[in-house]
């Protein structure tokens, strides 16, 4: 059974000054599904989901070439509020990224700067948000202390909580667990389970046993090129190329 | 290790002397150790000794008068009359703290932008130069400064705002100066240290580059920036040459930003050549003042440090 196609990407380079990080990346993204990113460190993968919220361009240097449409609509484009974009498409660090204050701030932060401003919506969206995020019931009576006294797992729940506050579209994770505790880790790949009902999940994940376990497809990267891209099950189980079979069953990364 | 120290000290036996036992080697080498070990503690005994001498002579000299005239008095006393025993200090204590408060009026909010720009919005290669030819302005001496503020800044007052030029106005000018490159560089490296994951974290929800300064970079150099601002008010208050050049040194109390005024530093240097006795020891006594003043504001940036790499280490 296939989706919609959500996020399409043409022919995407890359390039950091005279490096070229990306070549010509093809990818379709379905709705309500977990997409994994997957190879060896420095392949391109995270640049690759850098990509989708125009993140890259943060860094001096970086020059994109191709279109990435997100349901027809053309993120590369000139006219496009980049700001816009960022809401719809949300993202979740490598280092759980909580900001130095309470952890209603935190979730709130979102809906404040867009222009949210109702003590009451705040508190709805915040609850709301917590207990999409599986945070409620480990929180819900500590609201108003510091985020940075939480555990790693419960950050990284924390950030994604903070995401959702905004009510993205897409979730972009950037190897969301490699920070995190087996139980940590575990407590979230079920979170994404959950999530990827009502968003369009984009991983990138260095551990193979979690791609496989999380993602309906799988990407396969290598040197800046999208080597392989499948479904999950075929990808891991009959991988077309001998470079990801190389790589799958370990014989190098 | 003990194989090496023992091939070590062969080495050394036979370097020093020939026929040197093993264990007369390494007694050289112990001692050589210990010696520089001693060498470094005298180093670091003397700068603490000379720093708790000073400290103490500023206080033995200073605080007999101040308890012979009663604390009260001499910090709000108007009267400074050092010939007919009249030691109030009031009107330089208020004075310097005018001068300090009017100079940091501007400075800071002007140094902490700088910074902002210089850390966020201008490319490294710029913010770069800019930190060093704000260092350069670090470098220059007050004397320099208090040149500059007597030939261009109190000509410019006395023409355009009226009064001799000497006066608040000319002392906050040029003592903003003089303290905005501990505003603008230290409040910069603290902005520089926030993590990066906070600046993306925040961009990626959406929220603009401005949003992101403010509401999170901002928060989260809180302690930096009040270090800096802690600093840059030590530097003001215990500043001396160029405040005595241009604030024209009446021992009023100002009321107009156009009116002379003296501040505690200048009060010392202005009459250490030719004061004794009791008077002397008053000029000790408004050390001692500006001394427990700059204790304080130390005090201040360490527990301020200190909560800040609380935060970061949560």
């Amino acid at each position: 059974m296939t989706n919609r196609i959500k996020i399409k990407s043409k022919d995407i380079n890359l390039f950091y000054r005279d490096f070229q990080a990306l070549y010509n990346i093809n990818m379709d993204v379905e709705e309500n599904r977990v997409t994994a990113l997957i190879g060896p460190s420095g392949c391109g993968k995270s640049t690759f989901l850098r990509i989708l919220n125009r993140l890259n361009e943060l860094i001096e240097g970086t020059r994109i070439d191709g279109q990435v449409f997100m349901d027809d609509y053309a993120i590369y484009d000139k006219e496009i509020n980049v700001v816009d974009l960022r809401k719809k498409v949300g993202m979740v660090f490598q280092k759980p990224s909580v900001f130095p204050m309470s952890i209603y701030e935190n979730v709130a932060y979102g809906p404040k700067i867009h222009g949210i401003k109702d003590r009451r919506r705040l508190d709805e969206i915040v609850e709301k948000s917590l207990k999409a995020a599986n945070l409620w019931q480990e929180v819900s009576d500590r609201l108003n202390s510091s985020a940075a006294r939480l555990s790693g797992g419960q950050q990284q729940r924390l950030v994604i909580a903070r995401v959702l506050a905004v009510e993205p579209q897409v979730i972009l994770m950037d190897e969301p667990a490699s920070a995190l505790d087996p139980i940590s880790t575990s407590k979230l790949e079920d979170l994404i389970a959950e999530l990827k009902n009502n968003y369009t999940i984009v991983i990138v994940t260095h551990n193979m046993q979690q791609a496989a376990r999380v993602s309906d497809y799988t990407g396969f990267f290598l040197n800046g090129k999208l080597v392989e891209f499948n479904r999950t099950d075929e990808l891991f189980v009959n991988p077309r190329d001998k470079r990801t079979e190389d790589y799958i069953t370990g014989r190098f990364g | 290790m003990i194989e090496n120290y023992v091939e070590d000290s062969k080495m050394m036996g036979r370097i020093f002397d020939g026929k040197e036992s093993k264990k007369g080697a390494k007694n050289i080498r112990f001692n050589a150790e210990y010696m520089i070990e001693k060498l470094l503690m005298l180093c670091a005994g003397i700068s603490i000794l000379a720093i708790v001498l000073i400290a103490l002579f500023i206080l033995v000299r200073g605080v007999p008068l101040i308890a012979k005239t009663g604390l009260n008095d001499f910090l709000f006393n108007l009267k400074w009359d050092p010939t007919r025993g009249s030691f109030g200090i009031g009107t330089m204590f208020i004075g310097s703290l005018v001068v300090t408060l009017a100079s940091m009026l501007w400075s800071v909010p002007l140094g902490l932008l700088t910074a902002v720009f210089m850390a966020e919005i201008a490319p490294p290669s710029v913010g770069n130069f800019m930190a060093r030819m704000v260092e350069l302005l670090a470098g220059i001496p007050s004397v320099v400064y208090g040149f500059f503020g007597l030939v261009v800044i109190v000509p410019l007052i006395r023409e355009y705002l009226g009064g001799n030029g000497m006066s608040v106005l000319a002392g906050a000018l040029i003592l903003g100066i003089m303290i905005l490159p501990t505003l603008i560089n230290i409040s910069r490296d603290a902005i520089i240290a926030v993590p990066r994951e906070y600046k993306e974290g925040s961009l990626a929800l959406g929220a603009t580059h401005y949003q992101t300064i403010r509401r999170v970079i901002m928060p989260a150099a809180r302690s930096g920036i009040i270090t800096a601002i802690v600093l840059g008010m030590g530097r003001a208050i215990g500043e001396t040459m160029a405040v005595v050049m241009v604030t024209g040194n009446s021992t009023i109390i100002p009321d107009g930003p156009l009116t002379p005024v003296r501040t505690m530093t200048s009060n010392i240097v202005l009459e250490m050549g030719y004061a004794a006795g009791d008077h002397q020891a008053a000029l000790f006594a408004t050390g001692t003042v500006l001394f427990i003043f700059i204790v304080v504001l130390n005090l201040i940036v360490n527990i301020s440090a200190k909560a800040g790499s609380q935060n970061a280490a949560n």
